[in-house]
């Protein structure tokens, strides 16, 4: 199987930078999405569409289904043994799950942010030039040392470990190691960032943070953001769905869920009366 | 399905280097299965090389001799008593019935050829079947009669030229003759496992060997079985934790990983050195491999006591039991099972041991089974590594045969520990 | 029937608490024997030691380059019963395990990779049983197996690139060894490499890493001290090891760095020191002991330090 490589498909395939196609094209369209772990049926039939250059919370009670529906947006459920995922995702158009797609290829596309952080047992440096590194990005020295920097900076973290790169990211306090993931995520320059609960276990000083930076990087990513908090969602998100009990119940302008939702438990939950 | 239907900037070679990458995931996973099978490829070559080697101690070469049984070859007189036909010098008889098979060999060099052809065991076998029966006097009979070592060999070996240096090219030569004749064949080898050690190859066994390890495995299981799983109950269900038992606790687990060697040391210090135990004893040779055994036999038996729930315990103490009582009554039944295999397979390693058992003298050369644990013995193991040790080429299979035995011992044992862990195994 | 009486009822609760504490006393006795082991082996090695070293200073013996022990020539010399310096040893030793590990090592970390990270469940409830056997092969069949068959094979193999291989050498016994070791590194190094969390894999996999990126570049760093400690744990089965060594390493001191030669190890001199003819109390035997204390702390040593290793990289991804 080999594909003749177009100039417009290089193009796309390192597109990070581009500005959004029309609204009609949404940056992710997924519908009928089915997800079960085991047989067991986690999400159903969950149809939605998320558009480019904007955040998009997902809300909803624990145990609905978010991160279910996160993690299909970037196949991470592919590595969950027993998990079965039915239904079509595209990304710009092109079916996510279509046999010859290379999560690889995919995941370059489509980042991710760990609800708790992650960084890797490395320095700060290293987790930083992860991604680059195996996608082969920057060459080295001062090239990826650039990329470094550039990602840290974005991710509001240079400042505080300029000075202590090669030092071991275990040892950064907890709201920085969630900037540090972030970096490690920019620094590849997706399409798509994916958060998973990006603060809770954070302050609300880091949380304040993050979520600037949130504001800043919407100009470069589709970012797609869990959070049990709504004001963080109505603070950061353009956009907003609420899940519940695996099912899509509404979405819509972020403005409209919380201020005028068509749904009773919508309602209910976004007042803090279910969940 | 054609190429135009895969999404072309989420294929492998929408992005530059991606291919080789997952080139380079497939080498690493090569890499992994390849490390996996050296280790099964070894564990293959070496089995196989053991029972081919092994394999020929089981067998032995056979001649058909045609033995004068008449009374003045065997030199009786009339009117002959049982004792007389003991006395009878069966060597010369054997010797004379090879030679008459090749009457045209002359010569002193020559004729001490044609007997070594025969076993050192061939009178033996003669007298055997003469005394048990004593009516074949006076006949002229044939019997398959075993072959000496270097014969045996050079048969086994397919008669090829370059196995056997030990034979003339003369003694080459009778054997494609008696081959012709249909004198040779191969048989069952019972001796192996019903004889004791020699300093003749074909007649050198391992039943002594055997018995020697049983009644060393015997010593070992009745010390290590009472005291590990009497130390095992303690620790699990008495014992208060405090710094006491803390230090037990690792102290037995460093136990278990000191070097067997170290256990042959202290038995020879302490066994023979103060208590005066007998050298080469079974009995000592079980009580260091009892020491040995024990750190292991502690931890697996406390392995099962620990799967039994605690409901049980709180079951039989709520009716009234005391804390004794419940334990011995209703906890440690459930984890026999459990306690069993862990000895099993402590005695299987018991039972390979070799290095402790030098060090208490067991490698003396043995001719005679043991038949009290006081007695010199060896073990199975060490005659394995007594007869790898002997020049001989023809101790080279019978090492081979006996560590087959070995191997057949301990995967019984294995076998049985694995059957007992399914039979019962429990979900509580 | 009349009903039991208090007073009954009192009695058999007495004499049964007699018997409860008979009972008690006999599993403390039991529980104790292996302190009582340890001090009996500490207690003989180290009581025989001192006597050797009274004999022979322990410079001497640590430091020494030649070990020959063999008894004096003329019965009136009875210190010179030859020299005991132990280097050559040590050196042999390390020599056998050093070979023994670089087998192992790659071996054992590269399978428990392969079962951990990619193998089915039903592959590797296959192939784990299989690799345990060649840990449960007793030492004396595999030194047998390197005398027979390893060790002519390097032998004739080495004459074919004009290298000269002893008949008996460290790395025939060294390699035989290493095979055995095998089972040992690569089921500790499953267990850790499990241990090491999912989210620092998915962190990986989720920036579009590759499975073997993210084994090399995350898992194993993670795991590294972990399997560290295992590796100590191997190193001091090694250099314990017996039977292999006795059949296949050899039995003169020599005092190389090349695996292609003979050398002789501080579990082969026991051996040596041990069987066959003699006193009890010749400084040949007395030396065995010294030996056997060495042995003991250096394997002691190499096992607290492992298992600590292992415990604690167990208890940071609790
Ligand atoms: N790996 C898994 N295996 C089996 N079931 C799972 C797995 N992950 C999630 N589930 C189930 O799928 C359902 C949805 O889980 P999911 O993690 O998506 O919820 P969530 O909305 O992210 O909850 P939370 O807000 O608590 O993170 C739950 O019922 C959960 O039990
Ligand atoms: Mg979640």
């Amino acid at each position: 199987m080999v594909i003749p490589m177009t100039k417009e498909m290089q193009f796309s395939a390192t597109s990070g930078l581009e500005p959004s196609p029309s609204e009609a094209h949404p940056k992710i369209h997924a519908s009928c999405v089915h997800v079960s772990y085991s047989g067991r049926p986690a999400i159903r039939d969950v149809d939605l569409d998320i558009r480019a250059n904007s955040v998009t919370a997902l809300i909803g009670p624990s145990g609905c289904g978010k991160t279910t529906f996160l993690r299909c947006l970037n196949r991470m459920n592919d590595i969950i043994d027993g998990c079965e995922v039915r239904g079509n995702i595209q990304l710009d158009g092109e079916d996510i799950y279509a046999a010859g797609v290379d999560t690889v290829v995919l995941r370059r596309r489509v980042g991710m942010v760990f609800q708790k952080p992650n960084p890797f047992p490395k320095s700060i440096y290293e987790n930083v030039a992860y991604g680059p590194r195996i996608h082969g990005l920057a060459g080295k020295g001062k090239d990826l040392d650039a990329t470094v920097q550039s990602s840290l900076e974005r991710a509001g973290l240079w400042d505080e470990v300029k000075d202590r790169l090669d030092a071991p990211a275990t040892g950064l306090s907890g709201g920085q190691q969630q900037r540090l993931c972030i970096a490690r995520a920019i620094a590849i320059e997706p399409d798509v960032i994916l958060m998973d609960e990006p603060c809770s276990a954070l302050d609300p000083i880091a949380t304040a943070r993050i979520e600037e930076l949130i504001d800043e990087l919407k100009q470069n990513f589709t970012i797609i953001i869990v959070t049990h908090s709504m004001q963080q969602a109505a603070r950061v998100s353009q956009y907003t769905a609420f899940f519940h009990m695996g099912e899509l119940v509404e979405e819509g302008e972020t403005k409209v869920i919380f201020t005028n939702p068509k749904d009773p438990r919508t309602e209910a939950y976004v007042t803090g009366r279910i969940g | 399905m054609t190429d135009q239907a895969y999404p072309p900037n989420l294929v492998t070679d929408a992005v530059p280097g991606v291919r080789k990458r997952h080139g380079k995931e497939i080498r690493f996973r090569l890499l992994g299965l390849s490390a996996i099978l050296a280790s099964l490829g070894f564990l293959v070559f070496f089995v196989a090389s053991i029972v081919i080697t092994g394999y020929g101690a089981f067998v032995k070469t056979v001649v058909l001799v045609d033995v004068d049984l008449s009374q003045e070859a065997l030199g009786l007189e009339a009117g002959y008593t049982s004792t007389d036909l003991e006395d009878v010098s069966y060597r010369t008889v054997v010797r004379g019935a090879i030679r008459g098979m090749f009457a045209d060999v002359s010569g002193r060099s020559a004729r001490r050829e044609l007997t070594g052809l025969l076993g050192a065991g061939a009178e033996f076998e003669l007298k055997d079947i003469v005394l048990k029966n004593p009516e074949l006097v006076g006949s002229q009979q044939s019997f398959w009669m075993t072959a000496s070592d270097d014969f045996d060999l050079f048969n086994k070996g397919g008669a090829k030229e370059e196995t056997a240096t030990q034979l003339t090219p003369q003694q080459k030569d009778w054997y494609r003759g008696l081959l012709r004749d249909g004198r040779v064949k191969t048989a069952f080898n019972a001796d192996f496992l019903t004889a004791s050690d020699s300093r003749d190859p074909e007649l050198a066994g391992v039943w002594g060997a055997i018995k020697g390890s049983f009644f060393a495995l015997g010593i070992c299981l009745l010390l290590s079985f009472t005291v590990g799983v009497l130390a095992a109950i303690y620790l699990e269900e008495f014992a208060p934790k405090n710094r006491w038992t803390s230090f037990l606790e690792v102290n037995i687990n460093n136990l278990a990983a000191v070097p067997s060697i170290t256990y042959g040391l202290l038995g020879l210090a302490i066994f023979l050195g103060i208590f005066g135990l007998p050298r080469s004893a079974s009995l000592v040779g079980g009580m260091v491999l009892a020491l040995m055994t024990l750190p292991t036999i502690i931890i697996s038996s406390r392995v099962a006591l620990q799967a039994v729930p605690p409901s049980i315990r709180e079951a039989a103490l709520g009716i009234g039991a005391s804390h004794i009582q419940a334990v011995f009554h209703h906890v440690v039944p459930l984890a026999l099972p459990g306690m069993l295999t862990g000895t099993i397979i402590g005695m299987a390693r018991a039972l390979g041991e070799t290095a402790p058992l030098l060090m208490i003298g067991m490698v003396a050369f043995i001719a005679d089974a043991p038949s009290s644990v006081l007695d010199p013995a060896s073990a199975l193991p060490v005659q394995v590594y007594l007869w790898a040790d002997s020049p001989e080429r023809a101790f080279a299979e019978k090492t081979a045969g006996a560590i087959l035995v070995l191997l057949a011992f301990l995967v019984l044992m294995n076998l049985a520990a694995v059957i007992l862990r399914k039979r019962f195994e429990k979900r509580w | 029937m009349a009903l039991t009486s208090i007073k009954d009822l009192k009695g058999r609760r007495q004499s049964q608490m007699i018997l409860e504490r008979a009972i008690r006393f006999c599993l403390v006795s039991c529980a104790a024997t292996a302190v009582v082991i340890t001090v009996g082996i500490i207690g003989s090695l180290f009581f025989e030691a001192m006597r050797f070293f009274r004999d022979v200073p322990l410079f001497d013996f640590l430091f020494g380059l030649e070990w020959s022990p063999q008894t004096a020539l003329r019965a009136d010399q009875v210190a010179a019963s030859g020299s005991f310096g132990a280097v050559p040893l040590f050196a042999g030793t390390a020599l056998t395990s050093i070979v023994a590990l670089s087998i192992s090592a790659p071996l054992g970390i590269f399978s428990a990779i392969y079962l951990s990270e990619y193998a089915g469940i039903s592959t590797r409830n296959f192939i784990k049983p299989l690799l345990e056997i060649l840990a449960g092969i007793p030492t004396v069949v595999y030194g047998f197996f390197a005398a027979l068959v390893i060790a002519p094979a390097l032998r004739q193999y080495g004459a074919l690139i004009g290298l000269d291989v002893a008949s008996e050498s460290a790395l025939a016994a060294g390699l035989v060894m290493g095979v055995m070791i095998i089972p040992l590194i690569s089921s500790i190094s499953d267990d850790i490499i499990s241990a090491v969390p999912r989210s620092l894999r998915e962190g990986s996999y989720g920036l579009g890493a590759t499975k073997s990126e993210t084994i090399r570049n995350v898992v194993l760093p993670a795991a590294l001290p972990g399997i560290a400690g295992g590796i100590l744990l191997a190193t001091s089965r090694a250099v314990g090891e017996t039977m292999i060594v006795v059949m296949a390493a050899g039995l003169a001191a020599n005092l190389t760095a090349n695996p292609l030669e003979a050398v002789t190890t501080v579990t082969v001199q026991i051996v040596v020191l041990l069987t066959g003819d003699q006193e009890f109390d010749s400084t040949k035997t007395l030396a065995a002991f010294a030996l056997g204390l060495t042995l003991f702390f250096v394997t002691l040593t190499l096992n607290i330090i492992g298992n600590q290793i292992v415990r604690r990289f167990r208890e940071q991804y609790d």
